[in-house]
């Protein structure tokens, strides 16, 4: 018999924070992956909410794109509020 | 260690001048100490190596589940039984992570498992030693998981991106495993001369085979070398082994036990322990498979393996059926 597919885990942490990827399990099903993601990644209080994504329907940007990709924000310095420096005396900016 | 002598495959190590192309850029950024992660160019070499010794580590946790599984039905209290679980559970974890780290480099993990059962993959030589007493999971928790600390928490940083996150999630349990360990060792050394005696035993039968997981002494070994420019192996095995003697020769003295080593001294000079010869034989003939519970092991993987396969067959054919259904 076929293997069972592969899927990846995220966790969301009682802190209010995003989901987090945690992971990768094989599970038969949805119900089983979660199942053992709550099984293998939750046993220490972990999080308090589980997603499953069958790995093959995640798509991915390619290691060679990173330059096209990442490279433009690099030089856009102005879009961190640092960039701007504040006059004496402004307060609560 | 989880993983001993692990081949790499190549039979010199080229110095950065004499790589080209590819090669000479891979090296580069593991020089520069970028992380390699599964969609980057990696040399074959960098590849199968990886396999190799992921999936030996992963091979390690699972098979390190049975010497300590077979006294869960027989601990000695409540707490102790469950304690004993969650750990053996943490390991079948452990080598979940493993297996998925091992995968992000193109083989799967039934190919995996497949190797280990046909005798093609090792596993960790500790884990074909038997337990023969409650002691004995003391020891293992104490001394055998000390050790293996000692050995991952460097390679959280090692090169291989999924290989370091599966240890940082590895490491975070494994000072709960030694600590149980070494609490068991506590009560029975503080407890009846009998149990006293019996944590003794444990030690004494324990101590050179934790002190051999390290492997033997890297020397002008190629292999070392070679994992040791690609970042996959952080310090050599005589380092690793020192720090693992240091550590634990004073925390059994704490609890009134003696370490079985005749020659161990506190060397002023070094600032470390001088310890007696290992047996290397011994060792060697474990790895083989000639350990006293090597066949007992291998056997009892692929008994689970086969006895389980109706359930996985099953599972599949359940999801197969409703597949497409909404939930
Ligand atoms: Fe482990
Ligand atoms: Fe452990």
């Amino acid at each position: 018999m076929k293997e069972w597919p592969l899927w990846e885990v995220f966790i969301r942490s009682s802190h209010g924070l995003a989901h987090k990827h945690v992971g990768s399990l094989r599970a038969a099903d949805a119900e089983m992956a979660i199942g053992n993601a709550r099984d293998v990644y939750t046993r220490r209080n972990e999080g308090v909410s589980i997603w499953v994504v069958r790995a093959a329907d995640i798509a991915a940007s390619s290691p060679g794109d990173k330059e096209p990709l990442f490279d433009p924000a690099r030089s856009k310095v102005y879009r961190h509020p640092t960039f701007f420096e504040l006059i004496d005396g402004v307060k609560h900016m | 260690m989880y993983a001993q002598m692990v081949d790499t495959g190549v039979q010199r190590v080229l110095d950065a001048a004499e790589l080209e192309g590819d090669e000479r850029r891979f090296q580069d950024r593991i020089d520069a100490g970028i992380r390699v992660e599964p969609e980057d160019w990696m040399p074959e070499s960098y590849r199968r190596t990886l396999v190799r010794q992921i999936s030996q580590h992963a091979h390690s946790e699972v098979v390190g589940m049975l010497p300590e599984g077979n006294w869960i039905t027989r601990a000695p209290s409540l707490l102790r039984k469950a304690t004993l679980l969650a750990k053996v559970q943490d390991e079948g974890g452990h080598g979940l992570y493993l297996y998925a780290a091992a995968e992000t480099l193109g083989v799967s993990r039934d190919d995996l498992i497949d190797a280990l059962h046909a005798g093609k993959a090792k596993y960790s030589s500790i884990f074909n030693y038997p337990t023969l007493t409650w002691a004995d999971i003391g020891a293992i928790g104490w001394l055998v998981d000390g050790a293996a600390i000692i050995n991952q928490i460097p390679l959280c940083r090692c090169s291989y991106g999924p290989y370091g996150r599966a240890m940082v999630r590895v490491c975070k349990e494994e000072s709960f495993h030694q600590r149980q360990g070494y609490d068991i060792m506590t009560r029975l050394a503080q407890g009846s001369e009998a149990q006293r005696r019996m944590a003794q035993d444990a030690l004494n039968r324990w101590w050179w085979p934790a002190v051999m997981m390290f492997g033997p002494p890297d020397g002008e070994s190629v292999h070392s070398a070679q994992s040791a420019a690609w970042r996959i192996k952080l310090h050599s095995n005589d380092d690793l082994r020192q720090r693992f003697i240091d550590q634990t020769v004073p925390q059994a003295e704490l609890i009134g036990l003696t370490i079985p080593d005749a020659d161990l001294r506190w060397n002023e000079e070094r600032g470390h322990y001088d310890i007696g010869p290992i047996d290397w034989e011994e060792f060697y003939s474990v790895v083989r498979g000639d350990g006293p519970c090597n066949r007992e092991r291998l056997a009892a993987r692929k008994s689970a393996w086969d006895r389980g396969a109706w359930v996985r067959d099953a599972a599949a054919a359940h999801a197969a059926k409703h597949a497409g259904e909404q939930k």
